[in-house]
């Protein structure tokens, strides 16, 4: 049966936390490990999940969970699944979580070398667009425009100037048994996902869109709504990549406006129309390519 | 019991096997590439079950190595020079997280200059993270230590990580006859590793979070008891190892001929075996010389030291470290012993053997008959004090 | 085992444990006090759909007799739910 509200684990594993009210990452790491369980054994780098649930001595997991140093959270997980299986332990999920600069930057190495060795992981990234744990700087996941405290937008330069890194495709170049997008908006999809990642041998990455309100300059009531948009608008896609193919899970049958998008959020709310033309061409290339390479 | 013929690495890598480590991470480093190869052909050969892991960075060998921790199991890394100083970050977070990781490091000289060799400025420059620090002298000092570093880490009253320290090539690569223990004996000697400290699916914990300035000294300070439980626990696991093995090991530091020395020479590491040579020579001259070899840096043998010393006329520190713009670590250690212990002779610090830099005899005894004069100084072997040049 | 709250709080040197391993889900304070804003369910509109239980970053609505309840102990009061309540079974009301 098809996970969903009705049949998820009603008990809650992350809680009494001290995330930002309305905090798309704390809802990620909620829904995922109500997905896999009470055998998970978390892994969460220094990072706002950290940070937020692991003040001693309020201890916010009610599964075993530990956190590693900031670039080490693949390897931690490498650790702990071996020093498990090592004592034939079976019945259990190693799972990481990651935010975008704990993944897409300092923990890259360790997670290419966690997907090269095959270990039988879960790697999940919430990305927020930027370190927002030490206050909304710039993460090679940061958007093209944005503005975070280290991308300033003024007269001279309109915000961050690079486009987001494409993770989803550097994992899957690995040749990884499985990797997904996902979105704090589309949580029936995302559990699907880590339900399926859940049955999978080998490692597994599913990064997941999480808005942040802190960050991004939404109401906190406005989270799921972002991330919803954020698909809608074409700005964010949810595929698969699984047995050396690529597959999309959601065709907007229209893209609603991706101004419209940017411009709720204060991070964006400087852009020109000139940059978001720029944004949506990049866009309508991207799409262009998951026409082409995509099922 | 057989005997072999092994390199210092090798013969560290037969005394891990004997311990049997449930997960090995490892990544290559010369000079310590050797003992981790040999692991990799004892897991091929299915004489050590073991999950090896082939990690990508130092950093990520520590972190796989605490995560195995974690959850109980017996982990081993090995690393040297540039690699313990990539996995600087988790040392004292594996200290502060009390897993009992054994890790041999392979003293080797850190850049720049780029220098192979051995020197210890490796492993002294971390002499603060928070983990047990032993020296080796020879290839069966190191195969022992190998077998008895799981012992001592792995004791409740320490549950701290233990790095063995071989002086890279000097020791790692040079051959001598060791006796290899069979597996039974080993057993014998060394329990399976228990550890409240871990993550299970019986009693699920939350590891390594934040404490902050209400608790934080509470766990510093407990951190610090555990390490320093290691002078009482060291004494056991020598006891239980001579019983099962027959070989006998002095505790944190090993004296030799230093009860009626007037003249007395500290060092640690492999040198000690020629300083040995010398202190032999200037006896048979009627010159009352002896050595006194740091076996742990720490905990640090404050106690050992003001010991061996209290009835010195003098004595001088031989160190293959600096820290720059003072002295020597090692001398600043045994300074703070001697002080702490109402001892006022004249020290002196020898700094030598940086990047491989050979040590004589002759300069051996050139140290000796300096302590004699009964001055004070630092100086470079080979070069002098700071006004010495440059 | 979901995170609860605790009576007593580690503090003393004799209390903490020897190592940074300790109980998983040992709470010692609500999030109550964070709030501006607290969601009030109307039970005559609520559907039980489940969303907002779904969708709260918190994990404080659960299921009650085919409907939801809210533990206000650890609600944060960030309105999510009340956005994604389609019957409008949600209202945020001012804490006073």
């Amino acid at each position: 049966m098809a996970v969903n509200a009705k049949t998820l684990n009603e008990t809650e594993f992350f809680y009494g936390h001290k995330a930002c009210a309305g905090c798309g990452g704390s809802l990620a790491v909620r829904i995922a490990l109500k997905v896999l369980g009470e055998n998970s054994f978390a892994v969460l780098p220094a990072g706002c999940m950290s940070a937020v649930g692991f003040n001693f001595p309020q201890l916010c997991f009610g599964n075993n969970a530990i956190i590693s140093t900031f670039a080490g959270t693949a390897s931690m997980l490498t650790g702990v699944e071996a020093g498990l299986r090592a004592q034939g332990i079976t019945d259990f999920h190693a799972v990481g979580f990651a935010g975008d600069g704990g993944t897409a930057d300092i923990g890259l190495q360790a997670l290419s070398g966690a997907i090269d060795r095959n270990d039988d992981i879960l790697y999940i990234c919430y990305d927020n667009e930027a370190y927002m744990n030490t206050g909304i700087q710039k993460s090679s996941l940061t958007p093209f425009g944005a503005r975070t405290t280290t991308t300033p937008a003024g007269k001279n330069i309109h915000g961050n100037l690079r486009p987001k890194k494409n993770m989803f495709e550097i994992v899957a170049a690995h040749g990884i048994p499985y990797a997904a997008t996902a979105s704090v908006g589309y949580l029936n999809d995302f559990m699907r996902k880590v339900e399926k990642a859940k049955s999978i041998k080998g490692t597994k990455y599913i990064h997941i869109l999480a808005p942040c309100p802190t960050g991004w300059g939404i109401k906190t009531n406005e989270t799921v709504e972002a991330a919803k948009e954020v698909v809608d608008c074409g700005l964010w896609y949810l595929a698969e990549y699984e047995n050396g193919e690529f597959t999309l899970n959601h065709r907007p049958k229209e893209f609603s406006s991706v101004e419209s998008y940017l411009k709720k959020q204060s991070r964006f709310r400087h852009l020109t129309d000139n940059d978001i033309e720029i944004i949506t061409a990049s866009r309508d290339k991207k799409w262009e390519y998951i026409n082409k390479n995509f099922r | 019991m057989a005997k072999k013929f092994l390199s210092g690495n090798e013969a560290f890598a037969y005394g891990i096997r004997l311990a049997r480590p449930q997960v090995i991470s490892a990544y290559p480093i010369t000079p310590q590439t050797i003992v981790v190869e040999k692991l990799s052909e004892f897991v091929e050969d299915g004489s050590l079950k073991a999950e090896f892991i082939h990690v990508e960075s130092e950093h990520s060998a520590l972190s796989c190595a605490m995560g195995a921790s974690s959850v109980g199991a017996r982990a081993f890394t090995a690393t040297s020079s540039q690699g313990l100083l990539y996995m600087a970050e988790g040392l004292p977070y594996a200290a502060g997280g009390r897993f009992p990781i054994v890790m041999m490091n392979a003293n080797r000289s850190t850049a720049l200059p780029w220098n192979i060799y051995g020197d210890q400025r490796d492993s002294i420059s971390q002499l603060d993270s928070g983990w047990i620090q032993a020296y080796a002298e020879n290839a069966q000092e190191a195969l022992d230590l190998a077998l008895m570093s799981f012992y001592i880490a792995e004791h409740k009253k320490v549950s701290t990580p233990f790095m063995a320290n071989l002086d890279g090539f000097v020791l790692t690569h040079t051959y001598e006859v060791a006796d290899v223990p069979s597996q039974q004996q080993a057993d014998e000697f060394l329990p399976a590793f228990e550890t409240e400290n871990k993550m299970s699916l019986d009693t699920p914990k939350n590891l390594g979070f934040s404490a902050g300035p209400d608790t934080n000294t509470y766990f510093k300070y407990k951190e610090h008891i555990g390490i320093l439980n290691v002078k009482e626990v060291v004494r056991e696991a020598e006891e239980r190892f001579e019983k099962v093995f027959g070989r006998h090991y002095t505790g944190l530091t090993e004296s030799y001929r230093t009860e009626d020395a007037d003249y007395i020479l500290i060092t640690l590491g492999s040198i000690s075996g020629l300083v040995r040579e010398v202190v032999d020579k200037l006896r048979n001259q009627g010159r009352k010389a002896g050595l006194l070899r740091i076996r742990y840096l720490r905990p640090f043998p404050n106690e050992e030291i003001a010991d061996a010393l209290k009835n010195a006329k003098a004595a001088a520190v031989l160190e293959k470290d600096i820290s720059f713009g003072n002295e020597g670590t090692v001398y600043t250690n045994v300074n703070s012993a001697l002080q702490k212990a109402g001892i006022s002779i004249p020290v002196s610090d020898y700094i030598g053997g940086l990047g491989g830099k050979n040590i004589s005899a002759e300069e051996i005894e050139g140290i000796f008959s300096s302590i004699a004069k009964e001055k004070t100084v630092v100086e470079f072997l080979g070069i002098g004090g700071e006004d010495s040049g440059g | 085992m979901k995170p609860f709250l605790r009576e007593k709080v580690p503090s003393g040197i004799d209390d903490i444990p020897n190592v940074t391993a300790y109980e998983a889900g040992y709470l010692v304070t609500k999030n109550s006090g964070w709030r501006n804003f607290r969601p009030v369910i109307d039970t005559q509109k609520c559907v039980g759909c489940l969303s907002c239980y779904l969708h709260c970053p918190d994990g404080v609505i659960f299921r009650k007799d085919g409907k939801v309840a809210i533990d206000y102990d650890f609600c944060k009061g960030c309105g999510i739910c009340e956005k994604i309540c389609r019957p409008g079974a949600i209202v945020m009301e001012a804490e006073k």
